[in-house]
C-alpha cells in the first residue's frame, strides 16, 4: 500500500470498520438520532442515555464505508463518560482535524480519534468521517429525529 | 454487439478492421495525464466521456472565427454562426436517422430533454388517474419528472420490475400497459446495470396500447447505433458528454407530428414567430422549444463529437467494447468476494460490482490513488440499488479507448483494496 493510502487507512481504522465496537442498540437511550449522507447512501444512527449532562452510554448502528464506520465506532468510545461540554469540545477538535486545522482545544485528548489525521488529504472523505459526529451533536442538543451531513 | 433487432451489428466494410485503440487514444489529449504519478485509466465514461481532440478543436474554432448570436443577425459572423448551429442539428438528424431535422430539438441533456416532454406533452395530455409507465431501472431523471407531473395532475406512476440479472420482466411491462397508459418512458441502456431493453419490441406493446413511448438514451447513444425511425419510438433524449461532446448540451428527438402539437417549454426570444401584448404566435418546432440564445457551441462541440464517433463507426466501437466487457467480467468473476451486480445477456460495457468486506467509497478512494476513475455510489438509481439489496456499488463504465491493460490494472488496483481490509 502506498504511504498515503496508509496514512487514510491506518490500522485502528480498518480494525474498527470490521469489528466496530458498541455496535447495538440502547433500549434505555433517551437520545437517538438518525444521520445520513445523501451523496453515498451512508446511514448511522447514534443512541445516547444522558445523565445529569454525562454520556452515561452511547451506541451506534448504520451502514457505510469504512472511514464512516471506524468514525463512528471511535466516537462511542471516546464519547462513554464524558461530559456535554467535553462533547463539544471533541466535536470541535475532531473537525479541526479532519478538515486539516490544529485541533482547537487541549483536553479533552483526541487520543486514537487521532488516527482521522489522514482524512483532511482526502476532502472528499471528510463527510464520511464526521457524519456520525454531526449525528452525535444533533442527538446531544436533542434536535430532531435526522440528520444529514450534506 | 450480440444483440437483438436495436443492436445489430451489419457487416459493412468498417466491420473489416478492428480499432486501433492505440492511435484513437492519441485524439484524447486527457488520456495522457498523469494521476498520482502513475498513467490515468479512465474507467468512469457512464458519468462523462472524455473529449477527442476534434471537439476541442471545433469549440476553439467557433471562438476564433464564427462566434456571433443566431438566427437574428444579417452580419457574416452571425450567418456563420447560424450554420453551424443548423448544421448541427442536421448531423445530429443524420446521426440518430431522424426523418426530418426539425424533429431534433436541443437541449441541455438528457434530463432537460424528458423534461420537457414531461411539462409540454405531458401536461396536455397527462390528467387525472391517467398512467405513466417507466421501469425499475431508470435513472433519476426518468423517475422525477415522471413523478413531478403525476402529482400535479393526480395520475400514476407505474413500474415494471426487473428480474435478479436486471431485465425488466417483459411480461409484467406489457401487463402494466393499460388503457389509462398516456406516456412509457425507459431506459435504452441502464446507466447503473448496463441492461440492454429491447426498445422496438417494448414501444411497440405500448403503441398498441395507445401510449407514446419516450426513450432515455444517454447511456445508449455512445454505445451502439440509434435509429429512432427503426425503434418506433416517439421521443429519444441524449446529451452530449456522455458522447464524447461537450457538458449542457443535448438533443431531445421528437416526432414532428407531436412536437407540433405540443405546447411550448419556455417562453423567451427564438421561440416566438410575432409577440403582441395581446398575444404571442409560437414558433415551428424545433424553434418552438428552444426560447432565448442557445448553447451554441454546444452544439457544434456534439456535431464534432457525433462526425468523430460516426468516423470511428458505432458498429466498429460496440465490438470493441463487448470485447473489453467479456474480458473485464471474467477478470472480474475470477476475484474471490466481488460479484458482478447486473448480468443480463443484452449488456452494454458497465460492470457494476461489490466487494466483499470493502465499500464502495473505500475502493475508489484506494483505486484512484492507483491512477484508476470508477465511479461508486448509487449511480443516480437508488431503486436499482434497493431491488438488488445493495447500499451502492462500485461501477467500472468502459469506452472505445479502453484496454484490456487498463482492465488488467482495475483487477491489480482491486487486490490492493483487498490488502487494505484483509
Amino acid at each position: 500500500m502506498s504511504s498515503d493510502l496508509k496514512d487514510l487507512y491506518q490500522q485502528v481504522i480498518v480494525d474498527h470498520s470490521k469489528r466496530p465496537r458498541n455496535y447495538r442498540v440502547i433500549e434505555q437511550a433517551n437520545r437517538r438520532v438518525d444521520g445520513y449522507n445523501p451523496l453515498c447512501g451512508d446511514k448511522v444512527t447514534i443512541f445516547v442515555r444522558l445523565e445529569d449532562g454525562v454520556v452515561k452510554d452511547i451506541s451506534f448502528q448504520g451502514a457505510g464505508c469504512a472511514i464512516s464506520t471506524a468514525s463512528a465506532s471511535l466516537l462511542t468510545e471516546a464519547l462513554k463518560g464524558k461530559t456535554l461540554e467535553d462533547a463539544e469540545r471533541l466535536f470541535e477538535s475532531f473537525h479541526d482535524l479532519v478538515t486539516g486545522l490544529q485541533p482547537a482545544h487541549e483536553e479533552p485528548k483526541l487520543g486514537k480519534l487521532e488516527a482521522f489525521s489522514g482524512v483532511c488529504d482526502y476532502p472528499t472523505r471528510v463527510k464520511c468521517a464526521t457524519l456520525a459526529w454531526h449525528t452525535l451533536r444533533a442527538a446531544l442538543k436533542g434536535e430532531g429525529e435526522s440528520v444529514s451531513s450534506e | 454487439m450480440r444483440t437483438g433487432t436495436e443492436l445489430r451489428i451489419e457487416a459493412g466494410p468498417e466491420m473489416k478492421t478492428a480499432l486501433d485503440v492505440q492511435k484513437i487514444r492519441q485524439d484524447f489529449p486527457i488520456l495522457r495525464e498523469l494521476v498520482h504519478g502513475t498513467p490515468l485509466v479512465y474507467l468512469d465514461n457512464a458519468a462523462t466521456t472524455q473529449k477527442p481532440q476534434a471537439v476541442i478543436n471545433a469549440l476553439v474554432r467557433y471562438y476564433t472565427n464564427a462566434n456571433a448570436n443566431v438566427h437574428r443577425g444579417v452580419h457574416t459572423l452571425s450567418e456563420r454562426a447560424s450554420a453551424l448551429y443548423e448544421g448541427a442539428r442536421e448531423t445530429a438528424q443524420r446521426f440518430l436517422n431522424a426523418a426530418s431535422s426539425a424533429e431534433i430539438v436541443f437541449t441541455r441533456g438528457t434530463t432537460e430533454s424528458i423534461n420537457l416532454v414531461a411539462q409540454t406533452y405531458g401536461r396536455a395530455n397527462v390528467g387525472p388517474g391517467d398512467e405513466i409507465l417507466i421501469t425499475a431501472l431508470e435513472h433519476h431523471s426518468d423517475i422525477v419528472p415522471w413523478q413531478m407531473l403525476a402529482e400535479e395532475k393526480g395520475a400514476r406512476l407505474r413500474v415494471a420490475p426487473v428480474d435478479d440479472r436486471g431485465e425488466v420482466i417483459l411480461e409484467e411491462f406489457e401487463r402494466l400497459i393499460g388503457p389509462r397508459t398516456r406516456i412509457t418512458a425507459l431506459a435504452h441502456v441502464s446507466n447503473a446495470l448496463g441492461t440492454v431493453n429491447p426498445v422496438r419490441r417494448m414501444a411497440g406493446m405500448a403503441h398498441r396500447a395507445g401510449s407514446v413511448v419516450l426513450v432515455d438514451g444517454a447511456q445508449a447513444a455512445p454505445h451502439v447505433k440509434v435509429n429512432v425511425q427503426e425503434l418506433g419510438c416517439d421521443f429519444y433524449a441524449l446529451s452530449g458528454h456522455k458522447l464524447y461532446g461537450p457538458t449542457g448540451i443535448g438533443v431531445l428527438y421528437g416526432r414532428l407530428g407531436l412536437l407540433e402539437k405540443m405546447p411550448p417549454y419556455q417562453g423567451g426570444g427564438d421561440m416566438i414567430r410575432v409577440v403582441t401584448f395581446e398575444k404571442t404566435v409560437y414558433n415551428d418546432p424545433p424553434h418552438k422549444f428552444e426560447a432565448g440564445t442557445p448553447h451554441i457551441e454546444g452544439a457544434v462541440g456534439l456535431a464534432a463529437a457525433m462526425d468523430y464517433v460516426s468516423g470511428i463507426g458505432l458498429e466498429r466501437i460496440a465490438a470493441h467494447e463487448q470485447e473489453l466487457l467479456e474480458y473485464g467480467t471474467r477478470a472480474l468473476e475470477a476475484i474471490p468476494g466481488l460479484r458482478i451486480i447486473g448480468t443480463a445477456p443484452q449488456k452494454a460495457a458497465v460492470l457494476s460490482f461489490v466487494l466483499e468486506g470493502a465499500h464502495p467509497h473505500d475502493i475508489a478512494t484506494i483505486l484512484d490513488r492507483h491512477g484508476i476513475a470508477i465511479r461508486a455510489g448509487h449511480h443516480c438509481a437508488q431503486p436499482v440499488m434497493e431491488r438488488f439489496g445493495v447500499p451502492a456499488t462500485s461501477r467500472a463504465s468502459l469506452a472505445f479507448y479502453n484496454t484490456k491493460e487498463e482492465i488488467d490494472a482495475l483487477v491489480k488496483g482491486i487486490h490492493a483494496v483487498q490488502e487494505v481490509f484483509h
